[in-house]
């Protein structure tokens, strides 16, 4: 499967176009997922793990050096107080932001992410692509976020989007690779599954729901379904991919539903930032203020959280 | 939850084995659900109502001592606990509750404008929402179901019952074209222990829309929820002996069914008991519609959803600890896709929780008696000894109750026990075919025909197999799906008329 | 009396599209008002009994799946090729007493009856299903699909009508049946069933016998093939006896004893529902 540490695609062939997903039965089984009830110290485990999961990202057009810098800082060490909390898993960026990412974070176990392949839309050359993704990697880019061709996939063309990905994987070196399917332009899970299907042939290191930049963005229906393509494409092929959800999840009882699917979903071996992020912003503030109230006993409120 | 004990049998174990071998799946790749985060203890709490120490029959609408001034005592099936006493009716009870029936029939209820007696059973329903976490927790602490089962769905689904049919009460006549319908009289109803409120509600609510009066008994194991109905009926301000409850055992249904001066029967349990009462009827001039037992097919195709296939079989066999008459208790997959499902049903019982009921994350309660236990431990022994392929969760059960872990059957045949006869718990047996009609000839090859579920992306397909299966309810894409507008009930050896929607108000009436 | 030799009709039983003699050779004699012999009717046995519901069985499946239009055609049919045997009918039931005014109402009720419940063969589903508006996001709709195999103790009085009013809802509605024609004249019912036998009607959907309903009853309520059971007869220690053992496999008991098939009340189409399940079919929506 690697040569050289450097990802072989699998064949186009593989990728199964006759899988069917009914969206009823989709909400049939994450009505199950929802009622699960974590409370106590099963609350704490899972918001300590969240908060590890997380990609902390900025993808605006006004981001500044300061705001990069201030990230990087709150990824390290989400809450001043409490030792105990982890590190953020990522910061996710613009490429132009990469050097000075990789620069605060330096040994601190954080990866810097940046998005490329002209994101978020992707409707660009190839070669700007490959350009954008080759600047970021060699910035120090630990992980690309790239973006899928919607518009090739929409009319069909699943050759070509299986070809783009492959050749980002080749460009990404050792640089891991997400896909984002952006699903909000998808429209069915069926559809959502195929894109998963051809990621993963493609090359795939992680499969990623949204670029954030679309309604809906991340959404249950949409992760289960990855989730379960995931499942399926370890157990064909002993590869284990990861999967990110970004975008549109803002609650602390939203994330704990995530880590419900995974959990029943995939298991142990992808309860943790290798294989599972949330693509987030102000996730993270809101997954602290459960967990010390959780350590304090007393509600807590927004203004007592730095913003980033 | 933490490490298990394994529950594989050599044989077992080298049929899944196989089984992983040949297909893509391969079984060497396994994924760990005994995973270092667990769900935390969720018990629902309990303390917002108190039980009675002991209940009496509901009898003219007032709560009355047995004549005979015997009680027996009703626990709870996960902890073997005595949660009250209950008055044991005898026949001279289920008399008094007939002529207060048919009093209240003759002077109050069949004199009452049709509109009016509508907003009583909207009463009803009304009340019973207002105290639907009571009902919840009551429900499965008498009977053993998930909390999380009482509380979405058989209460819900109780009060809809309810909703729906205070609506026909004021528009029957236009329900039947060129008939006028009229009620019956008084309804004798017994039912079972697997939807204790649920099957109460299927059974009132249809039967006073229709203008009849009720005597009910509900079942021996069960009695809770259907005692705190009357209490719900009397706060309704129902008028005295519209509906009486009538607690005991066979012998109270015995009595109910028998009495001379009802006018119609309705039954809900078990095959052999229905047998009974349809010949304990013959030659009577008494309606009756028997809700019996099944033992349904559940179709996988290759070209199914298969994930959501997988939820559907799951919900299908462990809805209710498998104690459902509608059960997809039969699984017939097709075999290019054999090895896909039993895989990922595999999976997926591992991630059921087996146990307490009362936590709100459990998914399979406690088994309603211990009768019940050994019966379908018995049957897990019989499986065993036809040669059947097996797998069990590995989930670890509760030292006290009544507890059984989910169950696969696989290598049977149509001619096996755990084929052929119901066992009404969590067992599922699982057989394969090849082509459409092998998979509709194993479907119809029973005695029973009260439900089925088939799984294709294909529309055409559905139509042909939901028209060829012989049985009364049919899910296609999905499985165990109940509606007040939605008609229930069995062909065959499952029983005898529909309960639910317009075609449950039937039974009720005569043209 | 004509200097010519009459021809004089074997009546046999009507099993599978063919008319066969019965298998225990026995025969019984129908005598006219005056006491003269009408005729000899084949006396059905337990065998005959057995042999016509293999036969209504196997051909269960064929029926119900033709569709309503084609059951509607092949109703109107039978009306047709008994409009076109009125004369024959007329005569047949004035042989067993009746006047000409009320063989022939008699005989013009029973052709009008089919076709009113050949009307109804394209119709009763759409009167009679429903689409079910459930709570959660699925198509729900219930429909009658026909019941399977039906034993039909037809009423001895009105032999033509009674048989046909019975007959009628029943096979409309897709399902086969086994008949035991009305014991004092059953003659009409054979003739009937050529009629049938013309009318497009495949083999096995119709089947009649004749006979004593003293020595087959117990067999209409025993035999495990039967899905229901339609009774116009009277005598109550039958129709107990029946009733007990309908409780064996759970079959359907319609009780039609007290019927003035003459009337408005012997066209219900309630009497096709009487013999149809009610099945519920449920599919998610979504995309």
């Amino acid at each position: 499967m690697s040569k050289n540490g450097i990802y072989t695609p699998l064949d186009f062939k593989n990728v199964d176009f006759n899988v069917s997903i009914d969206e009823v039965g989709v909400g049939d089984r994450l009505a199950r997922i929802k009622s699960r009830s974590i409370k106590k110290a099963s609350k704490v485990e899972a918001t300590l793990m969240a908060i590890n999961m997380i990609d902390l990202t900025t993808l605006e057009g006004m981001d500044s050096p300061a705001k990069v810098r201030q990230l990087c800082s709150k990824a390290m060490r989400p809450h001043e107080e409490y030792e105990n909390i982890p590190s953020t898993a990522a910061v996710c960026v613009y490429p132009n932001y990469v050097a000075l990412a990789k620069k605060e974070l330096k040994g601190s176990g954080v990866n810097v992410a940046a998005v490329s392949t002209a994101f978020p839309s992707g409707n660009a050359p190839m070669s700007i692509k490959i350009e954008d993704t080759k600047f970021a990697v060699d910035a120090g880019a630990d992980e690309i976020d790239m973006v899928i061709s919607r518009g090739k996939f929409l009319c069909g063309e699943y050759n070509f989007v299986f070809d783009e990905i492959a050749k980002i994987k080749e460009v990404c070196g050792k640089a891991h690779l997400k896909v984002i399917l952006e699903t909000g332009e998808l429209e069915t899970l069926d559809k959502v599954r195929l894109a998963s299907d051809i990621a993963m042939e493609a090359g795939a290191d992680f499969i990623k729901t949204s670029t954030g930049k679309i309604q809906p963005a991340a959404t249950m229906p949409v992760t289960l379904v990855m989730l379960e393509a995931i499942r399926e494409f370890y157990y064909r092929t002993g590869k284990m991919i990861g999967m990110k959800p970004a975008g549109g999840i803002k609650q602390h009882k939203d994330a704990l539903k995530y880590l419900v699917m995974v959990k029943e979903t995939l298991g142990e071996a992808w309860l943790n930032n290798k294989y599972f992020r949330f693509g987030a912003s102000s996730l993270a503030n809101e997954l602290l203020m459960q967990l010390v109230k959780e350590y304090t006993g007393n509600y807590q409120a927004p203004e007592y959280f730095s913003i980033d | 939850m933490s490490k298990k004990e394994k529950v594989l049998d050599k044989k077992s174990k080298k049929a899944i084995e196989d089984i992983a071998m040949n297909g893509s799946i391969n079984n060497s790749r396994k994924l760990n659900f005994d995973t270092s985060w667990q769900y935390a203890p969720a018990p629902e709490s309990t303390d917002h109502f108190k039980l009675k120490k002991k209940y009496d029959l509901f009898i003219n609408g007032k709560f009355v001592k047995p004549t005979d001034g015997k009680y027996y005592k009703t626990i709870n099936p996960a902890t073997t606990e005595t949660l009250a006493e209950i008055a044991y009716g005898t026949d001279k009870d289920v008399d008094k509750a007939v002529k207060a029936a048919r009093k209240a029939y003759n002077e109050v209820w069949s004199k009452l404008p049709r509109k009016e007696i509508a907003k009583y059973i909207y009463r009803i329903a009304r009340l019973l929402q207002e105290r639907s976490r009571e009902f919840a927790v009551v429900e499965t602490l008498n009977g053993g179901k998930p909390i999380r089962e009482s509380r979405d769905i058989d209460i819900p689904l109780a009060a809809a019952h309810f909703f729906y049919n205070a609506g026909w009460a004021d528009k029957l006549h236009y329900a039947f074209p060129g008939k006028s319908p009229q009620p019956l009289g008084v309804a004798g109803q017994v039912i079972p222990w697997n939807f204790p409120l649920l099957m109460a509600a299927w059974k009132i609510a249809p039967a006073l829309a229709t203008g009849n009066t009720v005597v009910i008994k509900p079942a021996e194991t069960t009695p809770l929820t259907a005692l705190l109905l009357a209490e719900v009926i009397q706060e309704a301000g129902l008028p005295d002996g519209v509906v009486n409850i009538v607690t005991g055992f066979g012998d109270t249904g015995a009595a109910i069914v028998n009495h001379p001066d009802v006018n119609k029967v309705a039954f809900t349990g078990s095959t052999k008991v229905g047998k009974i009462i349809q010949k304990a009827l013959a030659g009577t001039e008494k309606k009756y519609t028997l809700e019996l037992g099944g033992k349904a097919a559940n179709i996988i195709f290759e070209d199914a959803p298969i994930d959501q296939a997988i939820e559907g079989v799951i919900n299908g066999i462990f809805f209710n600890q498998g104690h459902v008459c509608c059960a997809g208790s039969r699984l017939l997959v097709q075999e290019s896709v054999f090895k896909t499902v039993i895989k990922k049903l595999q999976d997926r019982i591992e991630n059921l929780i087996v146990g307490d009921p009362m936590d709100k994350n459990t998914d399979i309660g406690a088994i309603n008696s211990k009768m019940q236990l050994d019966k379908i431990k018995e049957y897990y022994e019989i499986g065993k000894s036809e040669g059947a392929s097996s797998f069990q969760s590995s989930c670890n059960l509760p030292k006290k109750g009544f507890f059984f872990r989910p169950t696969l059957f696989w290598d049977v045949a149509q001619s096996h026990r755990v084929v052929q006869e119901e066992i009404f718990g969590p067992v599922l047996t699982i057989q394969t075919f090849r082509t459409v009609q092998e998979a509709i000839d194993k479907a119809n090859n029973t005695a029973y025909g009260l439900s089925g579920g088939v799984w294709t992306d294909k529309g055409s397909k559905i139509f042909n197999v939901v028209n060829k299966i012989r049985a009364g309810v049919l899910w296609a894409n999905t499985y165990n799906k109940f509606d007040p507008t939605s008609p229930f009930g069995g062909y065959k050896e499952s029983g005898l008329g529909r309960e639910g929607g317009l075609h449950g108000l039937t039974p009720y009436l005569k043209m | 009396m004509s200097d010519r030799l009459n021809i004089n009709k074997t009546y046999k039983l009507y099993i599978g599209g063919k008319f066969p003699r019965t298998e225990s050779g026995r025969a019984y004699t129908i005598e006219d008002s005056k006491g003269n012999t009408l005729c000899h009717m084949s006396r059905a046995s337990r065998k005959d009994f057995r042999e016509a519901i293999v036969a209504c069985q196997s051909a269960i499946k064929g029926w119900a799946n033709r569709t309503a239009f084609n059951r509607s055609q092949i109703l109107y049919r039978i009306a047709e090729m008994l409009e076109g045997r009125k004369a024959q009918f007329v005569d047949e039931l004035i042989s067993t007493g009746a006047t000409k005014g009320s063989a022939t109402k008699e005989v013009e009720l029973s052709i009008d009856r089919l076709v009113y419940f050949a009307g109804w063969a394209d119709k009763y589903t759409q009167v009679f299903g429903s689409v079910n508006p459930v709570a959660t996001s699925h198509f729900n709709f219930s429909t009658p699909e026909s019941m399977g195999l039906i034993a039909i103790m037809a009423p001895d009085e009105h032999p033509l009508l009674g048989l046909v009013s019975n007959l009628a809802p029943c096979i409309v509605g897709g399902n086969t049946c086994v008949i035991l024609a009305s014991e004092v004249n059953p003659f009409i019912a054979i003739s009937f069933a050529e009629v049938l036998n013309s009318s497009d009607v495949p083999g096995g959907v119709v089947n009649i016998l004749t006979g004593f309903k003293s020595e087959l009853y117990k067999h209409f309520g025993t035999h495990m093939n039967v899905n229901a059971i339609i009774c116009c007869a009277d005598n109550k220690d039958q129709i107990i006896n029946m009733q007990e053992n309908a409780a064996l496999n759970v079959k359907r008991f319609i009780l039609r004893n007290k019927v003035n098939w003459m009337s408005d009340a012997g066209q219900d189409p309630y009497f096709i529902m009487d013999t149809q399940e009610i099945k519920t079919a449920w599919h998610p929506i979504g995309i």
